[in-house]
């Protein structure tokens, strides 16, 4: 047949009508019944004849008005009445259950329709079929119900909170519809059910976080918040929308976290102070990852840290404090062991807290800071008059030279020299450290009392890497004089051999010192025995020889003599100073000597002479006998050399301790420093030519906080001098204004 | 006389017309007369020592009493800033004597005092007091007092006793108080034997900028000499303990 018969639209249409019944039948369950290819294409056909029928029974619009009146038909008969009937998670199940066949029913549907799909939506400018069925399905439903929808899900969430097991793939169905009812947009979820969603939760918490902070500790409080958002982040694997993980987290935190920080940080016995007492590493690790999440959270975190540590170091220095006041007053001026013992503490307490910052706060740069501050606090102490600047030098001496700590590896002398270095960052005075450090190592070359050319090389290196080449160069230029030294001995011994007439008759080694690398000594006109003078004489010639341009001036303090004492028992050989040697020479030729006359003739000063009398008369070995013979050196006193001296030994070291550097130094120091801010203070206004007082202050501290940090006093005083001198003038208008004068 | 245009020893004064001393007699003629050069030398030789052409210690107590006023009243040093005379004045502990070298410094000042005679010149001194302390050119003046003190020609410090009389002198009648404490600081301190003229300069800033009942206003941080900060300081714990 060729023409094909005109479809009345009712004749149609009860045809679809059966189809429709049918499909609906499906849905409910009745029937087990499907549609065969046949009856499918039927349909399909039905459609595709009444759409493409010549007018006027082309039914193309009343189809598609047709096609949505089925859905509302179904709805309002079927749908809505048996959810309405139906509360809680029954309803919720009906509800998944008629979305479920809704989309059955829609899709079916728009498979008999199709041909609308292909020409007419489009013609017409309409949405298309499955968009239809969802409108429907949102409009009468969706809309109807989604406020007990929203009711029952948020309850049974709260119940699973409470610890209930509950159907997690019922809601996941249930919050899928709230996503695909949006058709793309996320909107209906967010306002029609997450908005509520993050309210209760809110509510939710903050009640229980208003119970816990009262009732709990803080690690336990702490537990449960991260238990809680641990759960939370669980719930939304299961059954959120991912999209609701972020605001959810926030909501949790907010609540348990940032609303109650500062009581929960606080808390008498177990917060954050607490815990840092009782060192419970693991519940401050939950601090920092829960604190870490709320903004500003750490801040307070931090400064308690911070003012822990400033705690236990200021103990330290205290405990320091009372060990050395509570030793005889004669020693108080000499760093001591117990300075040396709260050197390793605090070395100690630095390793304790970086593992802190290191492990428990995954070194966040705020705990680093905080660790950086609080020991610039208490390592700026000092100690019982000593500087920490001298404390750290004297601990190095004390690795460095022989007999220090040779009973530890050399693994741990460099990882403590390693730590001392690191110390040193915390020490403003670092100029100070420098000198002592500098006047240490003098005496550990001089005396050749270095226990390892490898470690004292090492800690330069470390020294460079922290402060610069310039904090070691004058160093190293000492070290490296040494090794001249023995070249240029080497010469002398060779000229001496040459020039037989020349010999002094002594062996007589010579150490020359290049003057800006070495700390200043003062130089006395000791009195030489005759004896060596001629080595001095023969001396001065043969450098003569190698160079005319340079001065040498003789530091005879730190000479060593080996002299024989002939004893009425034996000889024995006496390892002294020069200056002791002078001394116990004067009796070759007087038997007695008074204080007085010895003074006289070495031509010292009393400090040092007192001292070297002290070595040889009241301490181990007594070479002199001493009238009175009281413990101290006093002006009266009369010396005799005591011939029944005797030894098992036949060589021996008569001690001289040191003399008081420590005020030297400082004063050596002091001027350093004074002419370390002129030359800041000239290298600023040279390159600026006008600047103001302020500012030049302030770009003079930093210039030098490398080294030091200067008293703005002082600065003020060497701006003055230097206006004095002509290099800087005040501006005539503007007193806080200085012109640099070329 | 003629006098020979070669000086011995002396810097560069200012001649020209913008002088402050020039502004404090405004308007005075460039151009002196013959007539008045003549009276203004034979006033000057009056007093000079005929020898070495200048108005030695002598000549000038004699030229004061004339004047009738002392030789130590500010009023004289105010007539040798008049002069722009060089740095020639000399303080010991009692006294202030100056000596007027050149006669050209003479003319000078005669000049801008209007005065050729005795009688004038002793009116227009009279004057000067009120004159100076009252004129923008103060400043000038009180810096003028520190230089001419200076009496060997590398120095540039004054020993702290002598500063003493000379604020007394150049600033008793305007800050009383605060030139009583002032000197009374720089008497019992040690830190500063001698003050340079910016300290100088200073003291004049301080008087006149900062509250002298509280110190309020004193910003140590600022560019202050140290000198005031102690002095400061020491005010404060004076008052204090009162």
């Amino acid at each position: 047949m060729n023409q094909r018969e005109i479809i009345d639209f009712h004749e149609g249409w009860k045809f679809m009508q059966n189809g429709i019944t049918k499909l609906k039948s499906i849905l409910e369950g009745a029937a087990e019944t499907h549609f065969t290819s046949e009856e499918h294409i039927m349909l399909y056909t039905t459609i595709y004849n009444m759409c493409t029928q010549k007018p006027p029974h082309d039914y193309s619009q009343q189809l598609y008005d047709k096609y949505k009146e089925s859905f509302h038909e179904y709805i309002t008969s079927s749908v809505l009445p048996s959810l309405k009937e139906r509360h809680d998670e029954f309803m919720l199940r009906e509800l998944v259950r008629r979305w479920q066949n809704h989309q059955v029913m829609a899709r079916w549907l728009s498979r008999f329709f199709f041909y609308l799909d292909r020409y007419f939506i489009s013609r017409r400018s309409l949405p298309p079929l499955m968009e239809v069925g969802l409108t429907c399905f949102r409009e009468l439903v969706y809309q109807e119900v989604k406020v007990k929808v929203r009711d029952a899900v948020i309850s049974l969430i709260d119940r699973e909170r409470e610890g209930e097991q509950i159907d997690r793939a019922l809601l996941k169905n249930v919050l899928d519809i709230f996503v695909e009812i949006g058709n793309g947009l996320m909107d209906f979820y967010e306002k029609d059910f997450e908005d509520a969603m993050l309210k209760d939760t809110g509510a939710y918490y903050s009640r229980k976080a208003s119970n816990w902070i009262v009732d709990d500790s803080c690690p336990d409080y702490m537990l449960k918040a991260e238990n809680c958002l641990r759960r939370e982040k669980e719930r939304v694997s299961h059954y959120l929308h991912s999209s609701s993980e972020t605001k959810l987290l926030e909501k949790v935190q907010h609540e348990l976290l940032f609303v109650y920080a500062t009581q929960l940080l606080e808390k008498e016995q177990s917060g954050c102070h607490a815990l840092l007492m009782d060192e419970k590493v693991e519940d401050l690790s939950r601090m920092y990852r829960l604190f870490s999440k709320i903004s500003g959270g750490l801040e307070p975190v931090s400064n308690t840290f911070k003012q822990h540590v400033t705690a236990e170091g200021s103990a330290l220095v205290k405990q320091a404090e009372d060990a050395v006041s509570q030793k005889k007053t004669d020693k108080k001026d000499v760093v001591g062991v117990q300075e040396q013992v709260f050197v390793r503490k605090v070395i100690d307490l630095h390793d304790k807290f970086m593992a802190y910052v290191n492990n428990c706060f995954l070194n966040h740069t705020l705990f680093h800071k905080a660790l950086k501050d609080a020991f610039e606090v208490f390592c700026n102490k000092g100690v019982a008059g000593s500087s920490n600047a001298e404390l750290l030098a004297t601990f190095c001496d004390n690795i460095l030279k022989k007999g220090g700590s040779e009973k530890l590896s050399d693994e741990a002398i460099e990882e403590t020299l390693e730590k001392v270095v690191k110390l040193l960052a915390y020490i403003g005075d670092k100029d100070l450290f420098a000198e002592f450090y500098r006047k240490k190592l003098a005496r550990r070359l001089l005396f050749n009392k270095s226990a390892n050319d490898d470690h004292e090389r090492s800690i330069l290196t470390k020294l460079k890497q922290q402060c610069g080449g310039q904090f070691t160069s004058k160093m190293e230029g000492m070290v490296t004089d040494l090794t001249l030294a023995r070249e240029n001995q080497t010469h002398f011994e060779e000229y001496l051999n040459n020039n037989p007439t020349a010999n002094p008759g002594i062996d007589l080694t010579v150490t020359v010192l290049t003057t800006g690398f070495w700390p200043s000594y003062k130089s006395f006109d000791l009195n030489l025995p005759v004896e060596m003078v001629k080595c001095i004489e023969v001396f001065k010639e043969f450098y003569e020889t190698k160079t005319k341009h340079r001065k040498l001036t003789w530091i005879y303090s730190f000479g060593t003599c080996n002299v024989n004492g002939k004893f009425e028992s034996k000889t024995i050989e006496l390892v002294v100073t020069t200056h002791q040697a002078a001394a116990l020479l004067l009796f070759n030729t007087s038997n007695r000597l008074s204080y007085q006359e010895i003074m006289a003739q070495l031509n010292l000063s009393d400090e040092d002479v007192v001292r070297l009398l002290h070595s040889l008369s009241c301490a181990k070995y007594k070479i002199l006998n001493k009238e009175p013979s009281t413990k101290v050196i006093s002006p009266n006193d009369v010396f005799e050399f005591n011939g029944k001296f005797t030894d098992k030994m036949r060589h021996i070291k008569i001690h001289l301790p040191p003399g008081d550097e420590k005020k030297k130094v400082i004063e050596d120091v002091d001027k350093d420093r004074r002419y370390a801010i002129d030359a800041s203070i000239i290298r600023i206004m040279k390159s600026r030519k006008v600047l103001g007082y302020q500012q030049l202050v302030s770009e003079c501290v930093e210039q030098l906080s490398r080294m030091f940090k200067p008293d703005v006093k002082a600065i003020k005083k060497r701006i003055e001098d230097l206006i004095t001198r002509d290099y800087l003038e005040r501006d005539k208008d503007n007193a806080n204004l200085f012109k640099y004068l070329a | 006389m003629p006098r020979s245009s070669s000086r011995k020893g002396t810097t560069n004064l200012k001649e020209s017309g913008n002088s402050p001393v020039m502004d404090l007699f405004r308007g005075g003629s460039s151009k002196a007369s013959s007539k008045d050069t003549g009276r203004h030398d034979q006033l000057f030789y009056t007093y000079a020592n005929h020898s070495s052409d200048m108005i030695d210690p002598d000549g000038i107590v004699s030229l004061c009493s004339d004047l009738g006023v002392d030789h130590t009243d500010v009023r004289i040093l105010m007539l040798a800033w008049t002069m722009q005379a060089e740095k020639q004045g000399y303080f010991t502990l009692h006294c202030c004597v100056n000596a007027f070298s050149w006669q050209d410094e003479w003319r000078r000042g005669l000049k801008e005092l209007r005065a050729d005679s005795l009688s004038k010149l002793q009116k227009a001194v009279l004057d000067l007091d009120n004159k100076v302390r009252k004129s923008s050119s103060f400043p000038d003046f009180y810096s003028f007092a520190f230089r001419y003190c200076l009496t060997e020609e590398k120095q540039k410090c004054i020993d702290t006793e002598s500063i003493c009389i000379l604020l007394d002198l150049v600033l008793g009648c305007q800050f009383r108080a605060q030139v009583d404490a002032l000197t009374q600081y720089l008497k019992q301190q040690t830190d500063y034997k001698v003050i340079n003229m910016d300290q100088w300069n200073a003291f004049y800033r301080f008087c006149n900028e900062i509250n002298f009942s509280t110190f309020e206003n004193y910003d140590p941080d600022l560019a202050w000499p140290l000198i005031l900060d102690n002095f400061v300081d020491w005010m404060r714990l004076k008052r204090d303990k009162a």
